[in-house]
């Protein structure tokens, strides 16, 4: 096998942080190589290089041996790279026939709509998919927004293809029709680097797999050298992962009672579709979904960004749908928000500050109409204490601060109080392991305080780990809950796929 | 009458369209122009003085779109280039225009040209009272019909057109396209002031053709508001500029009939017809999809990291 692409010493480096330190490997033709790597490892940051978006600071990428410099995306697509980025490079506006076109080269200035739209039709009937050339991409489910964006690569003609974490808004069945579109692309003679941290996967599809740790690559395994043991530890290496257990004590008195509620986004469309949803006291309640069946809308409704058009939200036996009601109830729900930096925090602002925000009018943070200061150093000098958190320098702006550190930051200051629900959104969204094991022992330990958790995860290991029970959403519905110590993966992703089972738990 | 009146309504909303199509190519590639009404009294006193000297009306059309095209590439290059603030590059170039034409025009005040005059279009002209309005009309205007046609083919018939769009909806995705989206999006703030100077120009080589000190009188604001009544689409710009232009039309009328009403009320009504039309579209866009370009307003930085 000859290596079409080969990669030496990158590094990059953004204001404040390196993202790349150090970072060789190459990629034969004809192979599935896995990089593999925590969250914040560089892995996307690297592919971003390749693709030209990020022009490194130092290193050199050759192409089948000679030596290349991309200044622009362009040059990296002229070279036959491709990839499909993790936040999909549409325009959604636009009809599936318009994204696609953008894509391709050398289309004439005045182009014939017929002979492009045959030539798109065709490669979507080679690969078997359900897509009209005309719909705008908004309407498209995540997954068959993925399957444009392979598309575009595809008719491109690409010789290397990037994928960036493609399974994660894909159901199980889905991932599977995906690697073997892979495999298939493989012994045409492609090559494909797909990134991903489910170990599964990468047990499945990958040649080789190379392992990133904090912007360096530390090994190339080759398939047969590697199982899932040996490829965790070389990620991990000695990070301490925090350890928690979890005690069953789930009562059947029930905190949030949630019917028939509808709620419609801002093209007009139902976001929730008469959606149950019952919590009780206790418990840990997994939702899993396939990314964009409804879950936001979900925490956006608990958590008061959102207002209902139809159904009932009870908590206890009191009806908490009118707003104020509602809000004053809001206020006693904690709120791990998905996007952390633009709804979590004030980036700008300090430690001390963020976490009052919550609290910010009760007496003990204030003289008359004045801050009290010390009162809230105080109060930041415990939480960071208590939560383990790096905060820097006294009044570092918050978002200098790693991801695991916001979070740790807005969990402070959402558990402050003491909340009755926690609705949590992705909450190890980015984090690395020992960061992600902190948030899992935040919210068990809760639940052994009796607090409820609404727990929003896409991955589902993560979910059957610590729920006590599992709702499945599908396109704004609830399609039945699972028992996680019952319940197998395949099941989990029928209903993902809106197949009710025949013995829902 | 009412063959006078839309006659009147096409002639008064022609500049206004010119100036409506110039900024809805702007802002299809996701630059806000505010510096519209500048660039249409660059325009009108460009091609004026360029008539006048060179006593070719066609002359000084193009001067007219030459000139606004280098005064529209200084929004350009603070924008685009430089990533810099839309709104304040806009409205400085908007009083930079009302300053430099005062400036310029002093000479040219008083001066008179021959302006654009009717050409009938046999047989179209004939037909009742349409006819006249429509086909009854000076070469600009013809132009301006052609134009909206050509603008809407451009945008969703050519491979430039959907760069153009998909530039000012998502710079991301038309990069990684490999469209190069400081190029697309300077042309379109060029081209685009281009044409809001033939607007300008259509107010001192057809309407009136003399020059004026600040003659758009608050034409190129009603355009920037007439884009979002248009939705970013050719085809309603003409809706919204004839709309406009036909309260013009009628609130002369008024004045020329001697009603008690006072002039400065009536003057008043076409501005006050835009905010209220204004209203009435925000509203409606609120509600159902929006049409506006996502990345509207939005500088592109390939590094920034989200």
């Amino acid at each position: 096998m000859s290596d079409i692409l080969h990669i030496e010493n990158i590094r990059k480096t953004f204001p404040g942080v390196i993202a790349l330190d150090d970072v060789s490997f190459s990629v034969a033709q004809g192979e599935i190589h896995t990089l593999l790597g925590e969250n914040g490892a560089g892995k996307s940051t690297l592919m971003n290089v390749l693709t030209g978006l990020y022009h490194p600071d130092r290193g050199h990428i050759r192409i089948a041996g000679e030596q290349i410099h991309f200044t622009s995306p362009r040059d990296s697509l002229a070279c036959g790279i491709g990839m499909v980025h993790q936040h999909f490079m549409l325009v959604p506006a636009h009809s599936v026939f318009e994204n696609i076109l953008l894509a391709l080269d050398k289309v004439p200035n005045f182009y014939s709509r017929k002979t492009y739209q045959a030539k798109i039709q065709k490669l979507i009937d080679e690969f078997d998919l359900d897509l009209d050339l005309d719909t705008p991409v908004w309407k498209l489910s995540i997954g068959a927004q993925q399957w444009i964006e392979l598309i575009k690569l595809l008719m491109r003609d690409c010789q290397l293809l990037i994928l960036d974490e493609p399974t994660a808004v894909l159901t199980p069945q889905e991932s599977e029709r995906l690697f073997n579109v892979l495999r298939k692309l493989r012994k045409q003679g492609k090559s494909i680097i797909f990134i991903s941290h489910k170990m599964r996967e990468v047990m499945e599809v990958s040649d080789r797999v190379t392992i990133l740790k904090k912007g360096r690559s530390i090994a190339t395994r080759t398939r047969g050298d590697f199982d899932e043991s040996i490829l965790a530890s070389l990620m991990i290496g000695k990070d301490k992962i925090p350890q928690w257990q979890k005690t069953l004590q789930m009562s059947d008195e029930i905190v949030l009672d949630i019917q028939k509620l509808s709620v419609r986004n801002d093209r007009g469309l139902s976001d929730l579709d008469a959606f149950n949803l019952q919590l009780k006291k206790g418990e840990i309640l997994g939702i899993a979904g396939v990314a964009g069946n409804g879950q936001k809308a979900l925490a956006e409704v608990l958590t008061g960004l959102k207002n209902t058009n139809q159904g009932r939200i009870l908590a206890g036996q009191k009806d908490i749908t009118n707003s104020n009601a509602r809000y004053s109830y809001i206020a006693g729900i904690a709120h791990i928000p998905e996007d952390r930096k633009t709804i979590g925090i004030a980036p700008d602002m300090s430690v001390d500050e963020n976490l009052i925000m919550k609290s910010f009018k009760s007496g003990s943070f204030r003289n008359w109409i004045f801050q009290n200061k010390r009162a809230i150093r105080r109060n930041a000098e415990e939480k960071i204490e208590q939560f383990a958190i790096k905060s820097g320098p006294d009044g570092t702006p918050l978002r200098y601060l790693s991801g695991g550190n916001i979070q740790k930051v807005i969990i402070a200051r959402e558990l402050s109080e003491h909340p009755a629900v926690l609705v949590a959104l992705y909450p190890t969204r980015g984090l690395d392991i020992g960061s992600a094991g902190y948030v899992h022992k935040v919210i068990a330990d809760g639940a052994d305080r009796g607090m409820s958790t609404i727990l929003i995860a896409e991955d589902l290991d993560e979910l059957l780990k610590l729920s006590d029970r599992i709702a499945v959403m599908f396109r704004g519905q609830l399609v039945g809950y699972v028992d996680p110590r019952k319940t197998t993966r395949e099941e989990i992703g029928l209903m993902m796929s809106g197949e009710t089972p025949g013995d829902s738990a | 009458m009412l063959e006078i009146l839309l006659d009147a309504t096409v002639r008064a909303g022609t500049p206004i369209l010119f100036a409506t199509l110039g900024a809805i190519i702007n802002e299809r590639a996701g630059i806000i122009n505010l510096g519209i009404e500048g660039l249409m009294l660059i325009g009108a006193l460009a091609g004026f003085s360029a008539t006048y000297f060179s006593g070719s009306l066609l002359v000084g059309v193009v001067a007219a779109f030459c000139v606004t095209f280098i005064a529209g590439s200084f929004h350009a290059l603070i924008t685009v280039q430089l990533r810099g603030n839309q709104i304040v590059s806009g409205l400085a170039l908007t009083m930079f225009g009302v300053g430099v034409t005062a400036l310029f025009g002093k000479g040219m005040v008083g001066l008179t040209i021959v302006g654009f005059e009717r050409v009938a279009i046999p047989g179209l002209s004939q037909i009742p009272i349409i006819g006249k309005a429509f086909f009854n009309q000076d070469m600009l205007i013809y132009f301006s019909f052609l134009l909206v046609f050509l603008v809407w083919f451009f945008f969703y018939r050519t491979r430039w057109g959907l760069g153009v769009r998909s530039v000012g909806e998502n710079p991301a995705a038309a990069d990684t396209c490999g469209f190069s989206v400081s190029l697309y999006r300077f042309f379109a703030v060029t081209v685009g002031s281009g044409f809001v100077g033939i607007g300008g120009a259509y107010l001192s080589l057809a309407s009136t053709p003399m020059w004026i000190e600040n003659m758009s009188a608050g034409r190129g604001w009603i355009a920037v508001a007439l884009v979002i009544f248009a939705g970013w689409s050719s085809q309603r710009a003409m809706l919204g500029a004839y709309l406009f232009g036909g309260i013009t039309a009628m609130q002369l009328r008024f004045q020329a009939m001697g009603t008690t009403i006072s002039a400065h009320i009536l003057q008043m009504l076409p501005y006050f017809f835009t905010i209220l039309v204004l209203v009435i579209s925000t509203h409606r866009l609120q509600k159902g999809a929006s049409q506006q370009p996502e990345g509207l307003g939005l500088p592109y930085d390939r590094e920034d990291r989200k």
